[in-house]
């Protein structure tokens, strides 16, 4: 073994990693990839105190540790919970976590608009992902939804409550990368929401980054709003020099025209480290101010290997699943299957970004 | 009679003030511990006791105590929680508006022993009078020496510092009171890492409840092995009952865990029976988190042996035929109450003191809520009581605090024992609007059953 610290041992879903001391059940499931990984609605590995809140990482650990067999007597919270040596853990080979799961995303549903038709995230929204994945088809929840009004968080930041699930990742982020918090949450249980008490711009050089922490569209992009459907636009990576932030983003285009910037983003959805090492958030100029292709150095298009519908065959490598995850499971893995096996609409030989105007079905006909 | 070590002298005239208390041998524990006992006696000695938590999850206090971190050079500090706003309880409030001082004593000495140079009273907002009464006799214990630095020539330094909460229950789980008492937003904190490594200010930080610090000072008083031999097995000493409900004598009582509840109900030493002779129902007997329980379950247990009134016996049977000890606020239910109401009015609570941190409480107390709310009023349909346990199943078990469980354990409990009376309301909208259910076969208390 490699000198340091020993690695420990663990076992999720019978696959068995080895992680230094410290990682959390999460992380170590990350490693292994794919179903395996539980759902991460809060936990943001790049927000230090985020995780524990929104609970669809539930896992059941069936064996404490080698010194330890003892199973754990309740779900735990995997984003949460530090691995010991000989842990074995069940994520998707449980039926108690899938049922759990089903509760929590039957819960994070009741009150949630379900107004994708007409929300910017649709497309690339972490919430649409958990209930196709784990979620019911039909709701049972009979009473009227709750309902907030939208508020403007400044000009470029718009914030629509209705749709948050309060997992507290912008109040992490407005608090760890500007120097000044003025947002959190207010109030409590159902009432519980994102404000900023007296309304008020945000204002802060980094605060923009609040818009790609948010797992669902509660808070949107104004630049962007209603100007096009992520999955008509084409991710590519650019950067420039940029002597607030990394410089290094992702614009989504379509033809020549640059619609929105955001950070780039890794395969968990998280923002990711800059070439340099240092962090991959970006400054609020390069995100909303820089919106000509001549403003930037254009790298190439996007490598996504899932991310909803716009892991669209031309943006390259989409992973299939590992062949002994169905083994394992008894069926096919949901989550990272190939939306083109089942959609009819996105085919691999056509690229949405190329029609022009809104598209029609005889574009898909043709 | 039971015996009486907390409210013994509650009624002498004038034992709110320091004086009279002092007479009445009053922070003679105190001049005890910090003559001959060591820190880790003190600890030992409430080991020896052993007391039980009596802010409702009933953990052994001295093994709790001994948990506690002892980094170098890093201050550590006990915290007492008289955050009381769970339902049916009203102990606390009793001990502190009429023996302030056993509180102050008792404090003392836990202070001592777990290293506490700046101990916080985190008490409930609505007390506000309550926090007038402690602060004159943390006064008067610091104009007497018992406060302040070098108490009694020892070198142990200690202050006690009041601070009122705001009117939030959640700001009694100790660890959503750590942060309130930080100044932040009241929400639970995720455990790991236990306040006992990290708790108030990053600070090792032990929280007990008030009556459980209050029973410090006979356990050094006594010893902790005489005050062992009170009460039966693991429910040892004695034990503070907030009785309410439809009884002829509500009202705070100090039992020593020996009695059965029939006798606690129908004694004229409690609670004097049932008000208005009327037939006792259910009751809730640790406050309003912990399962109701039909008459024929709460006097007996399943297998037909007498309940008593301790941890071990409230809980006989598990959830299924038992409930828990709690936090002692017992809730009694006559024959003219609707148990569909009742939880309704629970759920009712639950919903609204969620702090909205975790999806599985925020969203699942308001569906609980409007189910019930839904049954009560004669518009529910039978399959909305499968959905109402379906719900509470899904709560429960899944969420970062207690609260979570606490708003689940009600409803289960009363749709396990009270399915009928659920029943009865969707098949009757109407009279269920002007009518209760009655007994039913509760009517016959001292049956034995079989489950
Ligand atoms: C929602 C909730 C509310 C609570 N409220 C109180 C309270 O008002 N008073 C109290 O002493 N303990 C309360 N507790 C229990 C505390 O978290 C903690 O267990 C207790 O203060 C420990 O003291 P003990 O060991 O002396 O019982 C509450 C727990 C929860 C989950
Ligand atoms: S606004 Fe978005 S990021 Fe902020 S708490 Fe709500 S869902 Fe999370
Ligand atoms: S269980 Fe309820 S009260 Fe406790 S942390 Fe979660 S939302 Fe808050
Ligand atoms: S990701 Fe673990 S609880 Fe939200």
């Amino acid at each position: 073994m490699a000198e340091g610290t020993p690695l420990l041992k663990v076992t999720i879903d019978n696959i068995t990693v080895q992680v230094p001391a410290g990682t959390t059940i999460l992380n170590a499931a990350r490693k292994i990839g794919g179903d395996v990984a539980p759902p991460a609605m809060c936990y943001y590995s790049k927000l230090e105190g985020s995780g524990g809140k929104c609970r669809t990482c539930l896992v059941e650990v069936s064996k404490g540790s080698e010194k330890d067999p003892r199973p754990m007597p309740k779900l735990v919270a995997s984003c949460r919970t530090t691995v010991m040596d000989g842990m074995e853990v069940k994520n998707i080979t449980s039926s108690k976590v899938i049922d759990a799961r089903q509760g929590v995303v039957e819960f994070l549903l009741i009150n949630h608009p379900l107004d994708c038709p007409i929300c910017d995230q649709a497309g690339e929204c972490d919430l649409q992902d958990l209930s196709y994945s784990h979620g019911k088809e039909a709701s049972r929840y009979e009473f009227e939804k709750r309902i907030f009004h939208k508020i403007d968080l400044g000009d470029k930041i718009q914030l629509h409550m209705t749709r948050c699930i309060l997992c507290y990742r912008c109040v992490f982020a407005a608090e760890q990368l500007t120097e000044q918090r003025e947002h959190g949450v207010l109030d409590r249980g159902e009432h519980a929401q994102i404000a900023t008490y007296i309304e008020k711009n945000l204002q802060h050089d980094f605060i923009g980054n609040v818009i790609d922490v948010c797992p669902v569209g509660a808070l949107t992009d104004k630049t962007f709003r209603f100007k096009n459907r992520v999955w008509f636009t084409k991710p590519v990576d650019a950067h420039r020099n940029c002597t607030k932030c990394c410089g290094e983003v992702r614009l989504w285009m379509r033809g020549d025209e640059v619609f929105r910037v955001t950070a780039r983003r890794d395969e968990w959805g998280e923002v990711k480290e800059a070439s340099n090492g240092k962090t991959g958030w970006i400054c609020n100029e390069c995100r909303f101010d820089k919106k000509q292709v001549n403003d930037w150095v254009i790298e190439g298009p996007t490598h996504i290997n899932r991310h909803s519908v716009i892991s669209q065959g031309h943006y390259e490598t989409l992973q299939k699943p590992q062949e002994f995850l169905p083994d394992l499971m008894h069926r096919e893995p949901r989550l990272i299957m190939d939306i083109h096996d089942v959609s009819e609409v996105n085919r691999t030989n056509i690229d949405l970004s190329e029609i022009k105007g809104p598209a029609h079905s005889t574009d898909f006909n043709k | 009679m039971s015996k009486k070590l907390l409210l013994e002298k509650a009624h002498v005239e004038g034992i709110r003030f320091y004086d009279v208390y002092r007479r009445e041998g009053g922070y003679n524990s105190v001049e005890k511990t910090l003559k001959t006992l060591s820190p880790e006696a003190v600890v030992e000695e409430v080991k020896k006791s052993g007391l039980r938590g009596r802010g409702g999850a009933g953990f052994p206090t001295g093994m709790k105590w001994s948990f506690i971190a002892k980094p170098e050079g890093v201050p550590r500090h006990l915290v007492c929680n008289a955050d009381e706003s769970e339902p049916g309880t009203f102990k606390d409030r009793y001990l502190m508006e009429f023996l302030p001082h056993l509180l102050i004593e008792g404090l003392i000495v836990s202070s001592y022993a777990l290293g506490s140079n700046d101990t916080y009273i985190y008490i409930r907002g609505e007390y506000a009078w309550i926090v007038d009464i402690l602060e004159q006799a943390i006064e008067e214990a610091k104009a007497n020496g018992w406060l302040g630095k070098n108490i009694l020539g020892s070198s142990f330094n200690c202050n006690i510092h009041v601070q009122r909460g705001a009117g939030a229950y959640i700001c009694g789980e100790e660890t959503a009171l750590i942060e309130s008492l930080e100044g932040k937003r009241g929400n639970p904190r995720i455990k790991p890492p236990f306040p006992a490594i990290k708790g108030l200010w990053e600070r090792p930080t032990v929280v007990n409840n008030v009556e459980t610090l209050a029973a410090i000072v006979p356990i050094i008083n006594m010893g902790g092995e005489e005050y062992a031999k009170i009460g039966v097995g693991r429910s040892t000493g004695t034990k503070l009952i907030s009785a309410c409900g439809n009884i002829n004598k509500p009202g705070v009582y100090e039992i020593d865990m020996t009695i059965s509840v029939e006798e606690f109900i129908y004694s004229e030493e409690y609670c004097g029976g049932i008000a208005n002779g009327k037939k006792l129902k259910a009751c809730i007997p640790g406050g309003s988190s912990v399962p109701i329980l039909p008459a024929n379950l709460l006097l007996k247990t399943a297998k037909g042996e007498t309940r008593y009134m301790n941890y071990e016996s409230l809980s006989d049977g598990g959830f299924a035929t038992g409930s828990m000890m709690g936090s002692g606020g017992f809730i009694v239910l006559d024959e003219d109450q609707c148990v569909v109401k009742h939880t309704y009015t629970l759920a009712r609570f639950y919903h609204h003191e969620s702090c909205g941190q975790c999806s599985p409480c925020r969203e699942g107390t308001i569906w609980l809520d409007k189910l019930l709310y839904k049954l009560e009023h004669g518009q529910g349909k039978l399959s909305d009581i499968d959905l109402l346990w379906d719900v509470q199943r899904r709560i429960e078990g899944n969420t970062i605090c207690p609260l979570g469980d606490a708003a689940a354990w009600p409803v289960a409990a009363a749709i396990r024992h009270f399915r009928d009376e659920f029943e009865w309301h969707v098949n009757n909208p109407q009279e269920s609007q002007i009518k209760n259910f009655g007994l039913a076969h509760y009517a016959d208390a001292i049956q034995p059953i079989t489950v």
